[in-house]
């Protein structure tokens, strides 16, 4: 019991130790990565643009969920107008970074982890390392970086897209007033208090989710139950990460 | 026995190399030379350790003890850095190709003229086609590499591993896999390769025939020894009934035919309780 309580100790340990080594060392290819910014723009094309179907789609039901939900609970009160700081406070402050945070684990972080496995498993990194070209430098640098840059403005447009989902809801099914809806909102949302948190979160979220998904291609084992298995990893602890990171973040901001 | 003049200054010294995984040795305090200049294999059975000698070589692995010059530079002694501008002057030919999958076969043969020359874009293309023509895919150039075939791969790796004018090249089982054509096209490209552009080349394979053909210089690895060593006439005419089973592909010998295990007699009678 102790021997198997020190195992997992060790094993935990070494790989936050590898993690971190990881981290310095393609931290430090942000200046190659930024100097190639043709390869800058093509991650940001695969982990942004093409997670954009997902992000547009489930931030509308979202926002539509948001705004029948909100609408019967403020009815009773008589505050139906407030819909839109309900659906607009919900989405900026907590539910566009953190749904958008879990659906690019699922898309982008599973994605960059099985393509950068396949590359290891098919030794195309190693053949960089043999052609004196630094594979963190030149294939994980501009993936993490495209994942910090694109994950903010997934979130971004994920809340944007669900007030639009609120406001067809509440104005167009349910009746709520126009104006209100919109200069309510308007007079609610801080942009220092609520717009900038929730960016800050979604930075993190996009570092901490990109960070796993490429560490976890890189340090697979390379087959094809290694790879299979480094992705399921990436899904389930950049979620669990992200939503830790949320509380952790919320308490600090919002208290 | 009638080995060739080995190299006063060899370009690859192993001295004592040991290298285990685990509990198992894999090389067991092996001394090898390796000849500018010349084309050396490096045989034997498989998981010999024949590809981890590449990787010892190239400092992909480091060993538990012994040590390992390429070109007169200790290599696991070099920091990352002067490990890399060791490997601008070597390459290594991988079993896969190991192209990299989202460029064409062009982007793949300048990938390492791009990334260490400052050379214009006129000037590595026309590198480039000259690379290519020289492994007779100039054609190809258009191509993605999952439109290869096996034997193409490797001819486009190969044009990529001269792309810089390396000192050597290390080929990882290259024949493996291949069509009598393609190999016949690899193995001449290989030889033609070194005399040509007066390079070292160490083939990795177990492929007797072929490597044999164009081999100036041999190591027989076997249990973590150099059990044989010479020209590929001596080798032939040695006494040893090791490099005879190897060369000659006897399928019982000093390497037995079946794994150890108790009495055939004893298991049948056991019942399956054992």
């Amino acid at each position: 019991m102790i021997q198997a309580l020190g195992k997992m100790g060790i094993s935990t340990f070494g790989w936050l130790g590898r993690c971190c080594i990881f981290l310095v060392y393609v931290a430090s290819g942000f200046f190659i990565a930024l100097k190639n910014w043709r390869d800058l723009i093509a991650q940001l094309y695969f982990v942004g643009v093409l997670s954009l179907v997902i992000i547009v789609v489930s931030g509308f039901f979202v926002g539509m969920v948001l705004g029948l939900q909100g609408y019967n609970t403020l009815v009773d009160f008589g505050a139906e107008e407030s819909l839109g700081v309900v659906v607009s406070l919900s989405l900026v402050r907590e539910l566009g970074p953190v749904v958008a945070a879990l659906l690019f684990a699922g898309r982008a972080g599973s994605a960059l982890t099985a393509e950068i496995g396949l590359m290891k498993s098919t030794e195309q990194l190693m053949a960089m390392e043999m052609m004196a070209v630094d594979p963190l430098h030149r294939v994980i640098a501009p993936r993490l970086l495209a994942g910090i840059i694109a994950m903010p403005l997934l979130a971004a447009i994920f809340s944007a897209v669900g007030v639009y989902g609120g406001y067809f809801v509440g104005t167009g099914l349910l009746g709520v007033d126009d104006g209100a809806f919109w200069s309510q909102m308007q007079a609610a949302v801080d942009f220092n208090g609520d717009v900038m948190n929730g960016i800050i979160k979604s930075i993190v979220f996009g570092f901490v989710i990109t960070w796993i998904a490429v560490f976890e291609g890189y340090d697979t084992a390379p087959t094809s139950e290694g790879i299979s298995r480094a992705t399921t990893r990436t899904v389930v602890n950049s979620s669990l990460a992200v939503l830790a990171l949320d509380f952790v973040l919320t308490a600090v901001m919002f208290d | 026995m009638g080995q060739i003049q080995q190299s006063v200054d060899p370009i690859v010294r192993t001295e004592g190399l040991s290298f285990a995984r685990g509990d198992r040795v894999i090389f067991d305090k092996v001394n090898i030379e390796i000849p500018r200049g010349k084309i050396t294999a490096i045989m034997g059975p498989s998981g010999c350790g024949k590809t981890t000698l590449l990787r010892l070589i190239t400092g992909q692995l480091t060993p538990q003890a012994g040590t390992i010059f390429v070109d007169n530079e200790e290599v696991p002694k070099l920091s990352r850095t002067k490990l890399f501008e060791l490997r601008k002057r070597m390459s290594m030919l991988f079993q896969s190709g190991a192209l990299l999958t989202d460029l064409t076969v062009f982007e793949n043969v300048a990938f390492p003229l791009k990334e260490h020359t400052e050379l214009s874009d006129e000037a590595i293309r026309t590198l480039v086609l000259m690379k290519l023509e020289a492994v007779g895919l100039r054609g190809a150039r258009g191509l993605m590499p999952s439109e290869l075939s096996g034997g193409m791969a490797r001819r486009v790796a190969l044009a990529r591993s001269i792309a810089l004018d390396p000192m050597m090249i290390l080929y990882d089982e290259p024949f493996t896999g291949q069509d009598p054509i393609s190999m016949g096209v690899l193995v001449r490209l290989i030889k033609l390769m070194n005399d040509a552009m007066n390079m070292t080349s160490v083939v990795v394979s177990h492929d007797v025939k072929e490597t044999l053909s164009i081999a100036d210089y041999v190591y027989i690895l076997s249990a973590g020894k150099v059990v044989g060593k010479g020209t590929p006439e001596s080798l032939h005419n040695a006494g040893s009934k090791w490099v005879k089973q190897f060369l000659n592909a006897l399928p019982d010998g000093p390497v037995h035919f079946h794994y150890p295990a108790d009495e055939f007699a004893n298991d049948l009678i056991s019942g399956g309780r054992s």
